[in-house]
């Protein structure tokens, strides 16, 4: 392995994704195939008393309605669920229990209460809005703010070090609360499946997931099929930012209907839909008690927040664990607190937990510093801690100075006044704000096969999906690095559980755990071939494996290049039409002695128009401490997608509930502002770009969530820069800015 | 969506014609605002009239002066014209401040005067709404109001009219010209052409039924400066929360007409005497009779300052 920065390769799958080469989930055309179409529930709690279906049955091209009345069992709904990272099983405890179109009870608004197949989607559409239900409507409980009495101690509990007291005699205090609204992922790509049921135990499904074999596996134990006879195929992802982690049971059902009907069935859902059935970040209250001494030395933080969840099953994020270990501070204490709602559940949503925590430190660590009359890097460099303070161990690497000082540099730091509200930009006010970001750096197990092919080519495989951060680029990297066959010579294989077994995409955990697989089975494979290249007989024999390198396909003595063989005459003359390796790989006891992070630093300068109210992010700077980087341009367009997405959570993202019907009122990409080109400015990405002796053997850690974690805060402390004025409920609009600013 | 009938026609007295034979029947232009309330069957029309294909795609000046726009004449198409770039400079400000390049490739001139609210309880049709079926009841007024109007509105609707081009027309005082199944032509100013919702916020415009609009005329150019100002909770692709269509004199004087906040383009021509007095004594006589809701109060505040803003503006 090179110990040096990779070079920017294209994104291989670049060139298929602009000139439609390729497929998506939907664009599998299987002869016969007939459409779903979901009817949601019109209201969020009570029974449906009666549905009437018969207009829709006889509707033109319809195969099949199905209600709570006749649809076909799911006979493994309730075994336990498995170990694959496909979403937190549901847990007994709850008060409710979901199993979609088994029973007339409504636990949420756009409950799937009957499923539609016809043999097009415009006659399935149609039919659908001819099933006609009455309900009897019982009021639903969907305002946390309301309810936050109801709350409950999810698994996990509080957390405190130190003394509970120190609050209280801290001569600087701060006590702030925060506000997150509901956000819904809103990739582009719809979601839904196909599915083909090939045999009478024989299923090909295209699904959007996350992961194949978290599909495969969810499947297997809905329908009790060996996994072996489900084949998952989603080698590519119109974006999944966390909502494609789990199996979700219209899916499930989807699968049981296909074999009802006997045909191949494609659900593709309406982006109504997205905002009810496939999860959604979940509204967050927080509050932060914070205490400093007068020289800027923190002395404690409380950190709670209370998230909704549904009646019928507990979500948990991480929230309130980067206080635990982000700043040096002897008196730490959180709380997290859930309230089940008349909801869907919530699901991860890119930086999951993390992002809405950040939210309320960073801005408690800004408003903080503006008390002490502190610079904000100042403050965060005073509370620096080199070692983990909650587990007391070092960190893996930690370069989050470097990464304060070089966005500092980019984004001009040194213009911003500390006083805020006296800086004006073309009749604008203008202010400087930042913020840091964490989120732990994985080592997952995961497996690889590679082979190497008589013509000198590789193929690498694995059964991950890329849901878009360049998996399939950074793993032709890896692979490169390791055999230095030519970019151009070698094809990633990806996406399908016909290959190797690879664990979900998501918590910026793929480069580190697949990409350390492939970098072992390339390993592998080397050392196959410096042993072919060293053996009695061979072109080197009697040389040691370690004097050898390898460059653009050739063998050759370190310290004597002209001795040299090609990889392909070695396989010709072993009779080898190819060299075939697998690998499973995973972390080591080592690790655990250390704290494995990802951290980042988000830089932004903002113009906020002090009659109107509105704001523009006129810059923005993110810097990545996240080991080496493998493949530099995807990275930077990772980066700069979780800037987009940040600047959207600040500014514009909010889905809105109506609570005396417990319904959305935005659920449409016109209403649900997702950050348009014109929100989002010219985005500067940094890389510290320094291997992690610790986490994997290319010391790359993740980077997806990062991108994101923080980026709100930094937004919110340079509108306060700017106005003077602290906004604490994202996302920040301008009647929020307008009516504190005169 | 509900099937329905499709007809191609290839003159306006053709259009008017063939929608007088089929009750139930639509216009169809650009489609960018029907077909999605079709595909919700909140419109649910048995046929459609294309009109795609009946001429009516010139810009051209008129006789006094001024330029008549034809009732198909594109968004894109009418933003870009150099006529319109010179001397109505908001009415092109207005139109690239809405939507996107993409709708406004397809989006008519006509087509975009007619377009439906936003309102979310008229989209939704699990709730009551006036304006999408009479006498059902409004689940705004107590709902989530914060984009709805402020002031012209009733207690049956608090809907507003959602388009910026029109706000712009309305400060250009353009006119409005049809023609009926008989062949009659006749000439609406668009001061006239959207009713107030009153008790039946269904009817939305002065247009008689089967009434086709042929274009737009606009007036000799106003001269001043032309500002289209729109706040919105994105940079772009969103509704206006408050957006001014300014047109200032040197004088001081000018017209002003505010969109995002009433059911229709929002000027009171009487107010405007009081504009070389400032923005706050002309916001109050314009927003005199203002009923927001409380979430929706920050609104009439939005307008004074937003006035100020152009009116600053318009100084330098």
């Amino acid at each position: 392995m090179k110990n040096e920065k990779n070079p920017p390769l294209d994104r291989i799958d670049g060139r298929m994704k602009v000139t439609g080469g390729a497929k998506y989930f939907a664009d599998f055309a299987i002869p016969n195939m007939t459409y779903c179409v979901i009817v949601g529930s019109e209201i969020a709690r009570g029974t449906v008393t009666n549905i009437d279906i018969k207009k829709a049955q006889g509707a033109p091209g319809v195969l099949g309605v199905f209600t709570h009345q006749n649809m076909p069992p799911i006979p493994g709904w309730d075994a336990p669920p498995s170990k694959q990272a496909d979403g937190p099983p549901p847990k007994p405890d709850t008060e409710e229990k979901y199993r979609i179109l088994s029973s007339p009870k409504i636990l949420f608004d756009g409950q799937p209460i009957a499923m539609v197949v016809a043999d097009t989607y415009e006659r399935a559409t149609y039919a659908a809005s001819l099933v006609k239900a009455t309900y009897s409507k019982q009021a639903a409980r969907t305002d946390l703010d309301k309810h936050k009495k109801d709350e409950i101690t999810p698994k996990g509990g509080d957390y405190a070090r130190g003394n509970a007291k120190a609050f209280e005699s801290a001569p600087v205090q701060l006590e702030s609360e925060y506000t997150i609204p509901i956000e819904v992922h809103n990739p582009m790509e719809l979601h839904g499946i196909v599915v083909h049921w090939t045999g009478a135990d024989q299923l090909m499904i295209y699904a959007k997931t996350q992961g194949v074999n978290s599909t495969q596996q969810a499947m297997a134990q809905a329908f009790k099929l060996d996994p072996k006879n489900i084949h998952v195929h989603t080698e590519f992802m119109g974006g999944g930012f966390g909502m494609g982690l789990r199996t979700w049971p219209q899916e499930t059902a989807t699968v049981a209907i296909a074999k009802k009907v006997g045909r191949p069935v494609k659900l593709v859902m309406h982006r109504s839909q997205m905002f009810t059935t496939v999860g959604h970040r979940p509204y967050t209250a927080q509050s932060i008690q914070m205490g400093a001494d007068k020289n800027g030395k923190l002395i404690s933080i409380h950190h709670a927040a209370t998230a909704e969840t549904a009646k019928y099953e507990d979500f948990t994020e991480a929230t309130v664990n980067m206080t635990k270990f982000m700043y040096d501070c002897p008196n730490v204490s959180t709380r997290y607190r859930l309230v089940r709602l008349d909801r869907s559940v919530p699901i991860w949503m890119r930086g999951p937990g993390e992002a809405t925590g950040a939210f309320a430190l960073e801005s408690a660590m800004d408003e903080m510093a503006h008390k002490l009359n502190m610079d904000p890097i100042e403050f965060r460099i005073k509370n620096y801690t080199e070692t983990d303070p909650e587990h007391n161990r070092p960190y893996s690497s930690k370069h989050l100075k470097e990464a304060y000082e070089r966005g500092a540099e980019a984004i001009g730091w040194k213009e911003r006044k500390n006083e805020p509200g006296v800086s004006k930009e073309d009749n604008w006010l203008a202010g400087y704000g930042m913020s840091t970001g964490v989120f732990n750096a994985f080592r997952w197990e995961a497996s690889a096969r590679v082979v190497l092919n008589a013509d000198g080519s590789l193929v690498v495989q694995s059964a991950v999906t890329d849901i878009g951060p360049g998996t399939g680029t950074a793993l032709t990297m890896i692979a490169h690095n390791v055999l230095d066959i030519p970019f151009d010579r070698i094809k990633v294989e990806y996406g399908d559980t016909s290959l190797p077994k690879a664990p979900s995409q998501g918590g910026s955990a793929i480069v580190s755990a697949v990409g350390s697989a492939v970098f072992d089975t390339c390993t592998k494979i080397k050392n196959e071939l410096f042993e072919l290249t060293t053996k009695a007989g061979a072109p080197l024999a009697g040389s040691k494996a370690a004097d050898l390198s390898m460059e653009n396909g050739n063998i050759f003595l370190s310290n004597s290049p002209s001795k040299k063989v090609a990889v392909t005459e070695l396989l010709k003359t072993n009779n080898l039409p190819s060299i075939a390796q697998t690998a499973d790989s995973k972390g080591s006891a080592e690790q655990e002695k250390y704290s494995m992070y990802s951290f980042s630093v988000h830089f932004v300068k903002v113009k906020v128009n002090a009659l109107t109210g509105a704001v523009r992010v006129t810059k923005a700077v993110s810097v990545a401490d996240s080991g080496r980087i493998i493949s530099p341009k995807t990275a930077a367009s990772q980066m700069i997608g979780g800037v987009t997405g940040g600047i959207g959570m600040a500014l514009t993202e909010e889905a809105i509930i109506d609570h005396r019907f417990g319904r959305f009122v935005n659920n449409n990409l016109a209403d649900y502002h997702v950050a348009v080109h014109a929100d989002v400015p010219a985005i500067e990405t940094i890389f510290i770009d320094k291997p992690d002796p610790i986490i994997n053997p290319m010391g790359a850690k993740g980077m997806g969530e990062i991108a994101l974690i923080g980026f709100s805060a930094a937004v919110a402390n340079a509108v306060f820069n700017a106005t003077g004025k602290r906004i604490r409920q994202l996302p920040i609009t301008p009647d929020k800015v307008m009516q504190q600013v005169s | 969506m509900k099937s329905f009938t499709y007809q191609r026609v290839t003159t306006p007295v053709e259009a008017a014609a063939a929608i007088a034979a089929k009750p139930g029947a639509k216009f169809l232009a650009g489609g960018t605002n029907l077909l999605d309330l079709m595909k919700l069957q909140i419109e649910t029309p048995t046929h459609l009239i294309d009109i795609g294909r009946i001429g009516l795609d010139k810009i051209e000046p008129t006789a006094n002066g001024g330029v008549r726009i034809g009732a198909l004449v594109t968004n894109t198409d009418l933003a870009a014209d150099p006529l319109i770039r010179k001397d109505y400079g908001i009415l092109s400000r207005a139109l690239v401040a809405g939507a996107s390049g993409q709708l406004r490739n397809k989006a008519t001139t006509a087509g975009n005067l007619l377009q439906r609210t936003r309102c979310p309880y008229f989209y939704d049709t699990n709730q009551p709404c006036n304006k999408r079926v009479p006498g059902s009841g409004c689940a705004a007024i107590a709902g989530f109001s914060r984009q709805l109007a402020v002031i012209g509105s009733s207690d049956a609707c608090i809907a507003t009219y959602p388009g910026d081009m029109a706000v712009a027309m309305t400060a250009l005082d353009a006119t409005v010209e049809t023609i009926n199944p008989a062949g009659k032509t006749r000439q609406v100013p668009i001061s006239q052409l959207y009713r107030l919702p009153g008790k039946t916020p269904h009817l939305e415009t002065t247009l008689e039924k089967n009434e086709l609009i042929t274009s737009v005329v606009l007036p000799a150019p106003a001269g001043g400066t032309h500002i289209y100002h729109k706040v919105r909770d994105r940079a772009s692709y969103a509704f206006a929360l408050v957006s001014v269509a300014a047109i200032l004199f040197k004088d001081g004087t000018g017209r002003i007409a505010v969109g995002g906040i009433a059911p229709k383009p929002w000027r009171v021509p009487g107010a405007e005497s009081l504009l070389p007095s400032g923005a706050k004594p002309f916001s109050a006589k314009l927003m005199e009779g203002a009923r927001p809701t409380k979430e929706s109060e920050f609104k009439v505040n939005l307008v004074e300052r937003t006035i100020a803003l152009v009116l600053k503006e318009g100084k330098s």
